[in-house]
């Protein structure tokens, strides 16, 4: 191949590669909802898109991708299923026993309906493992490869392809439906969701090991699927919560980390590195999810880091408004880890005192024991009233717990602080 | 369709409650049976004698072994189960649900295998 050539199927190349992202997902959902296999359509998913591959330089992208992804892969399926008349049978039961009236699905630019949002709450299912869900969602709604879903969770490729091979087991198995919870089960199945695609976040955010404090591309994706999930439930205002809180706190991604990688807190942050049309885009959603009924926990949240990224400093952050949420938020989510971020804003408010009797009261709370964040506010507070011997005791606490490398820079270099 | 089974352990340790507390026990689950019944999910269920009256039966080596007890040392013990047919998971969980509710303890859902 000539040189131009090959430039001219590289050129097609990247822009095939950006088509399957969007699309592997979709395609994905498309095919379960047809066969009603994960095995089978995750098969002829990567058959097709091979196919593509080798086609499109050559003839183009097709003017409807999507339609032309799916029509191969519906035929490699059928051809599959010609050649296994036994497995075939048992997926032709499968599928009449599945049709129920489902409300047709939103369609996408091609035209095809989108299935995905029946693929959220499969890959989320309270039968699955609670350490395999986010796996499933990553590999099947995000389209990462299992070597990628590994990275995200730190651990070897090997393990997490067991894992996933489990988790479709187990689906295939116990008969996990492929289907959109009812109206009545949706409110009890949505926080599940949100759950999964906020632990992703949040990996993304504060990588719990490595080299790195944020994983910039996790927190993308998570950001990417939830927003998928939010033009799939359109009017679910914790969806809305959930993509405000993500995009409040990932606008201040570029001021978290200094040259060298190191961590700088919220008080050190040059604001002026924020993404400002992030935030903007963060406090619509704020407003959608808290009017029109009862606040959720994410929406709450969102509130909560709206008004920190609102704020010039941390010394007109307005600290009282912030511990308001918080006593929200601790109505509606019983969790300690909720009670150590509410003490912070107390100590904020009225003084470190304040704040430290109610980090004390949290002593005996077993769930705090691997959370980090409880012994380096305590010893933040210590050291705030000069009690530097306490502090460093609770710096190394919090040393034996913290998990990125930035982290633990930053507690070493406040240890010697308190150190005579 | 696919059959399920829901089934019911007891703990040891626990105290086995009296006929008279077990009245409304029993109530509620002859409702949840029915209601089993009239969707056409029945297959099979029934509660089962105390453990005490079990007997073990071990017949992989070269003679048969009888034994007084049940086979298994362990906390717990089976106490009864339902096997219900469901179209899918989600199904027989609704199931389980009620049947956890009505009979007052957890209930397990294993699939049986398929054929």
């Amino acid at each position: 191949m000539g040189e131009r050539a090959a430039g001219a199927v590289e050129g097609i190349d990247t822009s095939v590669e950006a088509v399957f992202r969007e699309e592997r997902g979709r395609l994905l959902a498309a095919l379960v909802h047809r066969f009603g296999d994960l095995d089978l359509a995750e098969d002829v998913t990567s058959e097709a898109i091979e196919a593509a591959l080798q086609t499109w330089p050559v003839d183009g992208v097709p003017t409807r991708p999507g339609a032309w992804l799916l029509t191969t892969a519906r035929r490699r399926a059928v051809d599959r299923l010609r050649r296994d008349q036994a497995y075939a049978a048992r997926l032709a039961v499968l599928q009449a026993e599945a049709d129920r009236a489902d409300p047709a699905p939103p369609a996408d630019g091609d035209g095809l309906p989108d299935e995905r949002l029946a693929l959220f709450f499969t890959c989320t299912h309270p039968a699955l493992a609670a350490d395999d869900r986010g796996a499933l969602i990553l590999r099947c709604l995000a389209g990462l490869t299992t070597p990628e879903v590994a990275r995200a969770f730190l651990v070897p490729p090997a393990t997490m392809a067991q894992r996933i091979v489990r988790a479709k087991k187990k689906i295939r198995a116990a008969r996990i439906p492929f289907r959109v919870p009812g109206a009545d089960e949706l409110p009890g199945r949505l926080p599940g969701v949100l759950q999964v695609l906020y632990s992703i976040f949040t990996e993304g955010y504060a990588a719990s090991s490595g080299p790195s404090l944020q994983r910039l591309d996790l927190a993308e994706e998570a950001i990417r699927l939830t927003r998928i999930l939010g033009r799939l439930l359109p009017t679910e205002r914790e969806v809305a919560g959930l993509l405000g809180l993500m995009l409040l706190v990932h606008a201040r991604r570029d001021a978290r980390t200094g040259p060298d990688g190191e961590l700088v807190l919220l008080d050190d942050q040059d604001r002026g590195r924020w993404d400002r049309s992030m935030i903007e885009e963060g406090r619509g959603l704020v407003v959608a999810a808290l009017t029109g009924g009862p606040p959720g926990p994410y929406g709450v949240q969102a509130a909560i880091a709206a008004l920190h990224d609102e704020a010039a400093d941390v010394a007109t952050t307005d600290w009282p408004q912030i511990v308001a949420l918080y006593d929200v938020l601790l109505g509606l989510v019983a969790s300690p880890v909720v009670a150590v971020n509410r003490a912070v804003a107390v100590a904020m408010r009225d003084g470190p005192q304040a704040g430290l009797q109610l980090l004390d009261a949290l002593a005996e709370d077993p769930r705090l024991r691997t959370h980090h964040p409880y012994p380096a506010a305590r010893a933040e507070l210590l050291r705030e009233l000069g009690r530097r011997a306490e502090a460093a005791a609770a710096y190394r606490e919090a040393l034996e717990l913290v998990g990125s490398a930035p982290e633990r820079a930053y507690l070493q270099r406040m240890l010697r602080s308190v150190e005579p | 369709m696919a059959e399920y089974l829901l089934s019911v352990h007891h703990d040891y340790d626990t105290e086995f409650p009296s006929l008279e507390e077990m009245q409304p026990v029993f109530e509620a689950v002859d409702r949840f049976n029915q209601k089993v019944r009239d969707a056409g999910a029945w297959v099979f269920a029934g509660g089962l004698t105390p453990v005490q009256q079990a007997t073990t039966v071990d017949n992989t080596g070269d003679t048969p072994i009888v034994s007084d007890g049940p086979y298994a040392e362990s906390k717990e013990y089976l106490g009864g189960f339902w096997v219900i047919q469901a179209a899918d998971l989600d199904e027989a969980l609704q199931w389980a649900k009620e049947g956890s509710a009505a009979c007052r303890g957890k209930v397990e859902v294993r699939p049986f295998q398929g054929e």
